[in-house]
This record gives structure tokens, C-alpha cells and sequence, in this order.
């Protein structure tokens, strides 16, 4: 899924993006994550991201991929393919993770509402905090489901310093 | 999961030597902190100096280990790294727990 960057300056010698567009793809599992993680971080290399980026990358992509893992691709549903494509433009990262398991309930989001902490400590909540940290996180959340498939589309405004 | 355990008085010090506490080893981490904390007393400070990530998952398993361990016993954390600090702040739970950058800062807070 390459695709050819602009050129934003008129200059012959300033650099377009860093980053060539690239993909990575793994098989569900429970290993599944870690390797596609540890793959995606060493491909966003080339835009030497300070550490507060890098771990907004990793923490969405935690997120959305474990979602995948546990629910589009569960016990009962055979493992199937991951496909996470990344793209570096000029308003951001762009994610687009795709697979073929389980429709998103109801074909749409969880709204992603952060866990009451307020609570006493046997009421504290310990799940539900991966949506609320995707949609925290990444600026523009897109699913669609089309063709077995499910698409989820996440825009992370990084790694925009060096280029603008 | 690899933890190592070290008693100061009435001070139970649990040391995390993976470097990621996320999904694929979070049920490991709550049997690992159970079994690590069956003979500990009051205060259990567990130091994440070699944690470099958790997500969702790994957060959830801290505090399941929090709830754990409670009324009788309480969960400090030691040495959150910045992104693991950072999903603390983002979901809030760093309201929740008491948070010392190092461990040295944990320990020293009990004895004042």
C-alpha cells in the first residue's frame, strides 16, 4: 500500500516525509500484538518520534490491536489475518487496521467513556479503559465494516514538528 | 512473569523484571503478584522500574492487585516510567494510587 508523498516545499533539498508508507501484517493470537507492535515501532523509526509520541503510538496501537485479538477473533472464531498500514502526512500519522473477524456489536464504536475512579477500591474499575485511550489519544476514530472486513482508521497528530 | 520480593519491616518491596505488563501476560501478573504478596503485611510497594509499557490490560491487572490486596493491605507503585505514568494520568488512576518516581521515594515516604 505505498503511496507517493507531496512535496510541501518548494526547495529541491528539503526532505518530504521521512517515513515511507508501509504495512505490517501478523495472525491473530496471543503473541500476535507484541510481534506486530515491536514491528510497527522499528517501521516509525525514520521519524525519530520524542518519547511522549512514541508512546501515544504504542499505547493506541495496544489498544486497538488487543480489541481485535479478544473480540473480532475470539476462542470460538477461527485466527485470522492483521493488517496495520502506516502512513506519514502532513496533519499526522495515519493508522488503518484491518481484519476479518467479528463485526464491531451494533457496526459502530464504543463511545469509549473513561471508568468511573471515584469509586471505593473493591467498585475500582479494571477494564474498559482501552477505547477511552484510543479515542483519548488518536484525533479523527473512523470503522467501517465492508466485504467481511472490518476497517478501523485512526489519524495520531505526530510527528509534525520537523516538516511544517 | 519474573518477580522478585523483598522485605523491609513491615514493608513488602515486588519487583517486575518483564518489561511489559500488557495482555499477553496479565493473568501471569496477578497470580504472580498474589503469590508474591501470600506473606505480606501491611504495605506492598511495587516497583516498575523495569517496566517500560503497560496498556489497558496491564493497568487493569495493578489494579485488580490493588483490589486484591485491600482492606488489610495497601498497593503503592514505585518507578513508572513515562509511558507507563502516562496511561495512569490519561485514565485517571493516578488519582487512584500513590505514585513515587523512584523506590527510594516510596520507602522514604513510610518511615516519615
Amino acid at each position: 500500500m505505498l503511496e507517493s508523498s507531496q512535496n510541501m516545499s518548494s526547495s529541491p533539498f528539503t526532505p518530504l516525509s521521512t517515513l515511507r508508507a508501509f504495512e505490517v501484517s501478523v495472525q491473530s493470537g496471543e503473541m500476535a500484538v507484541r510481534e506486530a507492535l515491536d514491528r510497527l515501532m522499528q517501521g516509525l523509526e525514520p521519524l525519530a518520534l520524542e518519547i511522549e509520541e512514541t508512546s501515544t503510538v504504542e499505547i493506541v496501537l495496544a489498544e486497538a490491536l488487543n480489541n481485535i485479538v479478544e473480540h473480532a477473533y475470539p476462542e470460538n472464531h477461527p485466527d485470522g489475518p492483521i493488517h496495520i498500514a502506516c502512513a506519514h502526512r502532513a496533519n499526522g500519522l495515519h493508522l488503518t487496521i484491518r481484519d476479518q473477524g467479528h463485526a464491531m456489536p451494533d457496526g459502530q464504536l464504543p463511545i469509549g467513556l473513561v471508568p468511573r475512579h471515584d469509586v471505593s477500591v473493591a467498585d475500582l474499575p479494571e477494564g474498559g479503559f482501552g477505547w477511552f485511550l484510543i479515542k483519548d489519544l488518536a484525533k479523527d476514530v473512523e470503522y467501517h465494516r465492508a466485504g467481511g472486513e472490518n476497517q478501523l482508521k485512526l489519524r495520531l497528530a505526530i510527528g509534525m514538528t520537523l516538516h511544517h | 512473569m519474573e518477580v522478585s520480593v523483598k522485605t523491609e519491616g513491615h514493608i513488602c518491596i515486588v519487583s517486575i523484571h518483564d518489561t511489559r505488563i500488557d495482555a499477553a501476560v496479565a493473568l501471569a501478573f496477578k497470580e504472580a503478584m498474589r503469590r508474591a504478596t501470600a506473606g505480606c503485611a501491611e504495605t506492598v510497594v511495587l516497583n516498575l522500574q523495569a517496566v517500560d509499557f503497560i496498556d489497558s490490560s496491564g493497568l487493569g491487572a495493578i489494579v485488580a492487585t490493588m483490589k486484591h490486596l485491600a482492606p488489610e493491605r495497601r498497593l503503592l507503585l514505585a518507578g513508572l516510567s513515562p509511558a507507563v505514568d502516562k496511561v495512569f494520568r490519561l485514565t485517571r488512576m493516578d488519582q487512584v494510587f500513590d505514585l513515587f518516581a523512584t523506590l527510594d521515594e516510596a520507602l522514604s515516604a513510610q518511615h516519615a
